[in-house]
């Protein structure tokens, strides 16, 4: 219990910061044009490498070569590019995945 | 207490969204095994949808408190993104600053930057930031509810819920899908897969975010005059549409 207590504690400073950040070192101080171009790029980098990063210790060369995984996220990117409801292809992707874990 | 009606108003739509997020969170905790009462805890303290249930994975895990430390640095660097935008906003709101700051989520920053602030309320010494805070106390205690609750259910009604943390991935998949709609150029998902690869074959399993997250953000800095150049919206602030995130 104490080291999941240490770990949130950890989790709940750095959040914090990551949300302060701005308001502690630019309130008064021009943000540097290279943070300002940093900024704008290194989300959809980072959303990229967490997706590769899920999909990088599956075993695609075995039964059932990662088919739950590889379909169940293209259920949710397809369900997310058509109604765009971040509970529906999340919902729907993992149900997907789910079942197909216990059938495959 | 006009400010509050006001702000109840218009955080509803947020209501939806997160107390079901909340709930498969809860969920999700406790199938992994986890105490519930940590469920509440993490909503209250750290209050990041997607770190939440990452910080499951890696402690349900037994992950180290660097990768921890890591991982929810990376996942919420975009909130840093918001703070920028906000600096004005929050500006003369005193003491109440501080929650504003803690509370800054996607949804909330969502909401903040696209609600129109009762006309009322806009005239009134300090009643802008009396209608932020509600809202974003409305919006923290709906996740709260929605957490708190999904656990004790789970905690009662234990279900089969293997393949449930594949929930993590599927929000991943649809937070890249958001980037790419808002941030239309190529080069960054490239890099990032030139990336992954090279850190996926270069370095051990357990530094190939890190690793990756070096490598592209030194191709980013390479390439920023080729990138900056071409770039039509980088100057105006990022809106998320709807503020349909978490």
């Amino acid at each position: 219990m104490t080291g999941y207590l240490t770990a949130i504690f950890l989790m709940t400073i750095i959040t914090l910061f990551t949300r302060a950040a701005p308001f502690l070192f630019f309130a008064k101080r021009q943000v540097p044009p290279l943070l300002v171009y940093l900024q704008r790029y290194v989300p959809p980098v980072v959303m990229c490498l967490l997706v590769l990063a899920s999909y990088k210790d599956i075993a695609f060369s075995r039964a059932p070569y990662g088919l739950p995984a590889l379909l169940g996220g293209l259920c949710t990117a397809l369900l997310h590019l058509w109604k765009r409801n971040v509970l529906l292809s999340i919902a729907g992707g993992t149900a997907l995945f789910m079942v197909l874990t216990r059938l495959l | 207490m006009k400010s509050f009606a006001a702000a109840l108003r218009a955080s509803l739509p947020v209501l939806l969204g997160y107390s079901t997020i909340g709930l498969a969170f809860g969920l999700v905790l406790t199938g992994a095994g986890l105490p519930w009462i940590l469920s509440p805890l993490m909503a209250v303290s750290i209050y990041a949808g997607a770190a939440q249930f990452m910080g499951v994975g890696l402690l349900a895990s037994g992950a180290s408190l660097f990768d921890i430390g890591l991982l929810t640095l990376l996942m919420n660097a975009r909130h840093a993104v918001y703070g920028l935008s906000m600096l004005e906003r929050f500006r003369g709101s005193g003491l109440r600053k501080l929650y504003l700051i803690f509370g800054l989520t996607d949804e909330t920053y969502g909401l903040l930057t696209t609600v129109q602030v009762p006309a009322q309320l806009a005239e009134q010494a300090g009643g802008v930031h009396s209608f932020y805070t509600w809202l974003t106390l409305l919006n923290q205690s709906y996740w709260v509810a929605g957490c708190t609750l999904g656990a004790i259910i789970g905690q009662l009604l234990p279900f089969d819920t293997t393949g449930l943390d594949f929930a993590l991935t599927a929000l991943f998949i649809v937070l890249l899908m958001e980037q790419i709609r808002s941030v239309r150029r190529f080069e960054p998902y490239l890099f990032a897969v030139i990336a992954a690869v090279f850190a996926f074959l270069a370095a051990d399993s357990r530094d190939f975010l890190l690793i990756a997250l070096l490598v592209a953000i030194g191709l980013l800095s390479l390439f920023r005059t080729r990138l900056e150049d071409k770039s039509v919206s980088s100057s105006k602030p990022d809106k998320i549409p709807g503020g349909n995130k978490l």
